[in-house]
């Protein structure tokens, strides 16, 4: 009798989250589909692309410095429990490229471009910009939402790309001067464990990433309720499902790429 | 041109329209008028398929109206609407939110002449040329109304609906706003839907005037029998009497 009302709630909570599921795939599946029919709109995709890409960078670049830096601390701190600090520059350039450099890349990335795209999209909704747009002739998906998707899906690997080397270079800063490694045997042990599929395997990440950005943002901000608290409901809701998709997905694809 | 049959659409446990019945010959000017909240808007996006009827049937041109497939395009071509509240694109500059239909799809045209015509519509509503490159955030609001409204006649469409023209607008730029109204209906041949409350403005634009309320076009008549009609819903509307049918709490 008692445990029954929680029970319920817990249900309701659940299947409302499966049902959202649904319908953010509903929607991927939309917009994967007026990916590839005209029109396109190569002026809303550069100017994404700038916003999402080049605008990321120094939000991206800063967490990855700082993480690899405090990695190789962490790394040097573990090891030299085992006598083994010298496994410091293959495991921050691993961890960073494999991990790090891809879910923390796409989690400050999800702050800010979730976040903007939903709240701007929602504002288009509640002030009817979007029902204007399609009495324009044309299709929000195709206008709005297609740009977006096809700039994250590009622009997050070239970021995360940037973020391993950032990281990778504050490995190294923090190796070199702190550390007390020689600059040269530092290089040459990145270089030498790290390999070319873990790079891939960072950037297919990357690519997942930005796909479910852009996803959430226009998702929720095409779904946005009405008024200001509506478009706050919204953002808040993309961020908060693009950063649980991006580490879910994270997980699935890490089982993919590297379990035995 | 455009007619509607039981037209019905409820919000939740709100019923809208109740089964609308209405027609608009071509090159007519229709009046909307009711009180706030009978779904006059809402009438006007069931048209454009913004909004879909859960019952009745729209038909433009003899045409049923499309609300999704591949002829969607080339029906909204033939619409141009100013919406309440303006709708401006706040990422693009005025002249390119005027000339949005003219530099992308079936009418497309060169840069410097989509923005030569823009430029134009903006006088037409009383806007210098400077505005053109502002953005709309750096605008009035009647300003935003005034741009909107150029938008809406940018591509010259057949049909072009007007959700509250005048709202917003001091007196002598209202009087402009329903000239141009009744001067696009006259001189481009367009069939027009307004939507206002304002009196003058339903006496200057219309050919023909429907009130909508309780969800059902309570009247609709030439605007010669408006002031004559014995509808007491009509006189205490237009006379804007607190005291009549019409509840004032709602």
């Amino acid at each position: 009798m008692t445990i029954a009302p929680p029970l319920a709630g817990i249900g309701r909570v659940v299947l409302a989250g499966l049902a959202d599921l649904g319908r953010i795939a509903r929607f991927a599946a939309s917009a994967l589909g007026h990916l590839v029919r005209p029109p396109f709109y190569p002026r809303e995709f550069l100017s994404a692309l700038l916003q999402i890409g080049w605008f990321s960078l120094p939000v991206v670049g800063m967490t990855a410095l700082f993480t690899g830096g405090a990695l190789a601390l962490q790394i040097y701190a573990g090891g030299a429990r085992f006598s083994a600090e010298a496994v410091v520059p293959s495991i921050t350039a691993i961890g960073m490229v494999r991990e790090l450099g891809p879910v923390l890349g796409g989690l400050m990335v999800a702050a800010r471009v979730a976040s903007s795209i939903a709240a701007e999209m929602g504002t288009m909704k509640v002030t009817e910009q979007i029902d204007a747009l399609v009495t324009l002739s044309t299709h929000p998906m195709k206008y709005l939402t297609v740009p977006r998707i096809l700039a994250a899906t590009l622009a997050v690997p070239v970021l995360v790309a940037a973020g391993d080397s950032i990281g990778i270079l504050g490995g190294y800063l923090v190796g070199v001067t702190k550390l007390g490694f020689n600059p040269a045997t530092y290089l040459a042990n990145t270089r030498a464990y790290l390999e070319v599929f873990d790079v891939i395997s960072g950037l297919m990440k990357g690519a997942a990433f930005g796909f479910i950005i852009a996803l959430c943002g226009c998702y929720y901000g095409m779904n946005s309720g009405r008024g200001a608290q509506g478009v706050g409901a919204a953002t808040k809701s993309a961020v908060v499902a693009a950063s649980v998709l991006i580490l879910a997905t994270n997980y699935l694809l890490t089982e993919v790429f590297f379990s035995a | 041109m455009i007619r509607l049959r039981g037209v019905c659409k409820s919000f939740g446990r709100n019923r809208v329209l109740a089964g609308v019945d209405l027609s608009v010959e071509r090159g007519e000017s229709l009046v909307i008028i009711g009180g706030s909240g009978t779904g006059k808007s809402v009438l006007l996006k069931c048209i454009l398929g913004l909004v879909h009827p859960d019952a009745g049937t729209i038909t433009v041109a003899g045409q049923p109206a499309l609300t999704g497939g591949p002829g969607r395009e080339a029906f909204l071509d033939r619409f141009g609407m100013l919406f309440q509240g303006g709708a401006l694109f706040d990422s693009l500059p005025v002249w390119q939110n005027v000339a949005f239909r003219l530099l992308r799809g079936a009418r497309k045209r060169p840069r410097d002449e989509a923005r030569a015509l823009a430029i134009d519509k903006l006088r037409r509503v009383g806007l210098k040329p400077e505005v053109a490159d502002l953005f709309p955030a750096e605008l009035s609001g009647g300003m935003q109304k005034r741009v909107s409204l150029a938008r809406a006649i940018a591509a010259e469409p057949e049909i072009i609906f007007f959700d509250e023209p005048t709202t917003g607008l001091d007196p002598i730029m209202a009087g402009v706003i329903n000239d141009l109204i009744r001067e696009v209906v006259t001189e481009m041949g367009a069939t027009a839907m307004t939507i206002t409350h304002d009196m003058t403005s339903v006496r200057a634009i219309a050919d023909k005037v429907a009130m909508l309320h309780g969800g059902v076009i309570r009247w609709c008549g030439p605007i010669a029998e408006m002031d004559r009609t014995d509808d007491p819903y009509v006189a205490q509307f237009i006379h804007g009497r607190a005291e009549g049918p019409i509840a004032t709490v709602r």
